[in-house]
């Protein structure tokens, strides 16, 4: 049975803060950070947004892309580090909201910056097994940052889902392959009743990061007997402008492979959209027979790598704006209104 | 059907009346009223009192049994009336109504709020009430909000201005200057409203009646009697009532006051009237928008040009038709369920004779227009000396 | 000076007062409302075609005659009147000065609602609309979130 993606949707809230506004709050050289860490500004929600209403967001584009009745969806994950609830699941949200009905197995997922990815995997397989024709898995986050540390300048908002079904007639891009790459590592975590998270500084690049996603990509590589140069597009976790980079360059991919699918230099770090969004990105250009390597990564830690090929079916069954266009409708917000909008201020 | 009389009437100062609580104030008015009529309290034989939210400002309800309690009147039948904003009117009507049909011969109405014992915004919480709460309230409108969209509607479509608006608040604060019962007494010009501040735009702060405690009280009587007791009767010649939309969205348009326009013209086809008969009206300005949009209503301009209408002077004291002499709503205060029953007092005065500065000459016939809600409910009475 | 018990007891009064407790954050009303306030569900006359948001128990005008079925509201409109709000009901405090709109959808059911995400200039009458899912609501630390529909101006 083929299996793959019906239809895609991604969603990134309209304001802005760029790099250099924040670091001139702290002090701090804000060219330079911006350029170090290759983000140029980062997305935010209004108060009213959170990852509920842009999962909403993003199921509603989603199902708009795939052409099919919500009812038809079997199975709905949402993956978030910012779920709005501790209890309560985002997911049975975003089910009454665009109305499924109540045949659906739903549950809400985390694993940090992979949560999204996860999803696939679950409703690819759930799909493969003939228990559903179609599932919806969401990668979204409002990212929290602490104010003053480094991630402040990348935690960003924002969040892309994927419909995965099984006729051949409706697929857009064959799912041909998935594995994961799973350890146990402190990088970064947050604590349940902690309203920031906390990282390991450094230790968040060689063990963390690159050993996942680097061994995920090989792994997968090897398993489908490819290599770089079989692929048209790469997508990987960016948490960063620049950790995607180094990625592609010592797995052997050219700075052209990766370009269309590197969002977070314009929206920051989505988290658990992160490489949703990325893919989302790269389906919005891809053509028949392109073949797409995506690689997440979630601190704790684990990658989740999947090999995808572009089918005839994309012709009539993309973004009604692509994303990169739909960033451009974007306003900038001074780091006051920031954390207003972020809420950073206790009493409010 | 029996014709009906007012021919007693007290009220409580009407403001920020830190020192009485919600019984002290309906106690006061209701007593006030009695011995200003000459009758007395063995004689009453119902009560019919208005009251919008005392629930939400003060946690009491079973205002009826409360008002008779207070007034030493039971056993007689008593019974609140609520209508929002029109409570006092709506018990007004219920008293006459009472009245006329022969059912009871002498009856207390009363109307009564205290809006200050919560803070303003629990206070603007509760006055939502008025409006559709769940898809109104809901979404962060509260009662500012509905008149300015009807106001930025009445603007759009007629060009009234922001300055017109303004000018019925300076006519009513003016008013309000004469009225010793008057919440406020201090004149104010039409740059003080101009740059009051937006609270929901274009209506400013003084646009906006304020929140006020008060209790005003009335004795009906059927005028027959009323004639022998005392020489100061006022007879009620016409009482109507009409309802429309609970919630603004569900309004024929936004511009007009259509239960305000039907109740209206059936006051008059009551009376055997025309507009221009009209000596002078109370009418209901809880926002200056809502003066402008009354006297089209009421017929005493055409639709569109109740601003130009007002600029003009034409509803000051000296004017073609005095609007809100009393101070109105926004000069006067606005205790919500005593408002309805103030209007018919100051109506009571001026047919008297008894409005001092605030005189109206050769008063014939009075009016007075009560509105709840952004307009669903609307109740019109028309008096003229017995 | 009130004595201790008496202030605990004015303090859970005034709790009350202040709107903890209160409808507004009834959690049956709420979700008894969800496919009204999160996918603007109303219901129509399949005989006449008048839509009604929120759904009707009784067509006014048909009273009985036709029956009535629930339906989702067109996400479309446009803007009739609106207003921008500087001091907002209790709940709204904060979130000042936002824009509401009564606004008409494309079967002609008007709906009041906030404008939200549109440049202010472009926030005026005839502007087209559509709807988002937002939050309405988010007072309280450990109570339910209200979502619901907001719309924002489109080109």
């Amino acid at each position: 049975m083929t299996v793959g993606i019906v239809g895609y949707g991604a969603y990134v809230p309209k304001k802005r803060i760029k790099v250099e506004e924040i670091a001139k709050v702290w002090k701090k050289d804000g060219k330079k950070i911006s350029a170090g860490i290759g983000v140029i500004e980062k997305a935010l929600g209004s108060w009213d947004e959170d990852t509920a209403t842009i999962s909403v967001e993003i199921a509603r584009k989603a199902l708009e892309v795939a052409k099919i009745n919500a009812k038809e969806i079997g199975a709905l994950y949402v993956g978030s580090e910012s779920h709005p609830y501790a209890v309560k699941p985002t997911s049975s949200i975003v089910a009454e909201a665009i109305n499924t009905g109540t045949e659906l197995m739903a549950a809400d997922l985390e694993f940090a910056c992979k949560a999204g990815t996860a999803g696939i995997q679950m409703v690819y397989a759930e799909v493969k097994a003939g228990m559903i024709n179609y599932g919806l898995a969401i990668g979204a986050d409002t990212a929290q940052g602490r104010p003053g540390d480094a991630l402040e300048f990348t935690a960003g908002s924002g969040g892309a889902g994927f419909i995965v079904g099984n006729k051949k007639e409706e697929i857009i891009a064959e799912i041909n392959e998935t594995i994961s790459f799973t350890t146990d590592t402190p990088d970064f975590w947050r604590r349940q009743h902690a309203e920031f998270p906390s990282h390991a500084g450094r230790f968040t690049g060689e063990p963390a990061y690159f050993k996942h996603v680097l061994n995920a990509a090989k792994n997968i590589m090897e398993k489908t007997k490819t290599k770089p140069s079989d692929f048209k597009y790469a997508v990987f976790h960016q948490p960063n402008g620049k950790f995607p980079k180094r990625a592609a360059k010592i797995l052997g991919f050219t700075p052209e492979q990766i370009e269309q699918g590197l969002m977070t230099p314009y929206i920051g770090n989505t988290y658990s959209g992160a490489t949703m969004v990325g893919l989302a990105s790269v389906l919005d250009v891809a053509k028949a027979g392109d073949k797409i390597l995506a690689v997440s990564y979630g601190s704790g830690s684990g990658s989740d790598a999947f090999i995808l090929t572009v089918t005839e079916n994309i012709k009539n069954k993309r973004a009604k704006i692509p994303l990169l266009k739909a960033i451009e409708d974007k306003e900038y917000v001074d780091y006051s209104e920031y954390i207003i909008h972020r809420k950073k201020i206790k009493t409010l | 059907m029996r014709s009906v009389s007012i021919v007693g009437v007290g009220l409580t100062k009407f403001g920020e009346q830190w020192e009485k609580s919600f019984k002290e104030l309906i106690a006061e008015a209701g007593i006030k009223a009695i011995q200003d009529s000459g009758l007395e309290r063995k004689d009453v034989d119902a009560v019919y009192g208005g009251c919008m939210a005392s629930g939400r400002f003060v946690g009491q309800e079973h205002i009826g049994a409360l008002i008779a309690d207070q007034l030493g009147l039971n056993p007689v039948p008593s019974t609140r009336v609520e209508a929002a904003c029109a409570s006092g009117g709506v018990a007004l009507r219920m008293g006459y109504m009472a009245v006329a049909s022969g059912i009871h011969d002498v009856v207390a109405v009363g109307g009564v709020e205290k809006m200050t014992e919560v803070s303003t915004e629990d206070a603007g919480f509760a006055l939502g009430g008025a409006g559709d709460q769940e898809t109104e309230l809901f979404v962060g409108a509260s009662f500012p909000a509905l008149y300015a969209l009807m106001a930025r509607k009445h603007m759009k479509k007629f060009g009234t201005t922001e300055e017109q608006m303004a000018s019925v608040a300076v006519k009513n604060h003016g008013n309000a200057v004469n009225n010793k019962y008057a919440q406020f007494h201090r004149a104010i010009t039409i740059d003080n409203v101009m740059n009051s501040g937006y609270v929901s735009s274009p209506l400013k702060l003084l646009d906006c009646s304020p929140i006020t405690d008060g209790a005003a009280a009335v004795l009906l009587m059927p005028t027959e009697q009323a004639k022998k007791i005392n020489d100061k009767a006022v007879e009620i010649i016409a009482s109507t009532q009409a309802s429309d939309t609970l919630a603004l969205a569900d309004r024929e348009n936004l511009y007009e006051t259509k239960a305000a326009k039907i109740a209206g013209k059936q006051a008059y086809e009551q009376a055997g009237i025309k507009p221009t008969d009209v000596s002078f009206a109370e009418v209901h300005d809880c926002f200056t928008i809502a003066e402008i949009m009354a006297i089209e209503s009421l017929g005493f301009c055409p639709l569109g040009e109740g601003g130009k209408f007002t600029e003009q002077g034409n509803t000051q004291l000296s004017g073609q038709i005095p609007i809100n002499t009393s101070g109105g709503l926004k000069g006067k205060g606005h205790p919500v369920g005593a408002t309805g029953v103030a209007q018919a007092i100051e109506t009571y005065l001026q047919l008297n004779g008894e409005a001092g500065k605030r005189q109206v000459k050769d008063a014939e016939i009075g009016m007075t227009h009560n509105v709840g809600g952004s307009g669903a409910t609307a109740v019109v009475h028309l008096y003229k000396k017995a | 000076m009130l004595e201790a018990q008496e202030q605990q007891q004015w303090f859970i009064y005034t709790k009350k007062l202040r709107g903890e407790n209160m409808v507004q954050n009834s959690l049956p009303l709420h979700w008894r409302k969800y496919p009204e306030r999160y996918r603007l569900e109303g219901n129509i006359n399949e005989e006449t075609g008048d839509a009604f948001f929120p759904a009707r128990v009784v067509d006014p005008k048909q009273g009985r005659k036709g029956k009535l079925v629930p339906v989702e509201m067109p996400r479309t409109g446009k803007i009739i009147s609106l207003t921008e709000v500087f001091v907002g009901p209790q709940g709204f405090e904060k979130e000042t000065p936002y824009f509401l709109a009564l606004i008409e959808l494309e079967n002609k059911v008007k709906i009041l609602t906030q404008i939200v995400d549109s440049p202010k200039e472009k926030i005026k009458e005839g502007a087209k609309v559509k709807k988002v899912f937002r939050k309405i609501s988010d007072i309280d630390e450990e109570g339910a979130i209200a979502y619901g529909y907001k719309f924002k101006v489109v080109n």
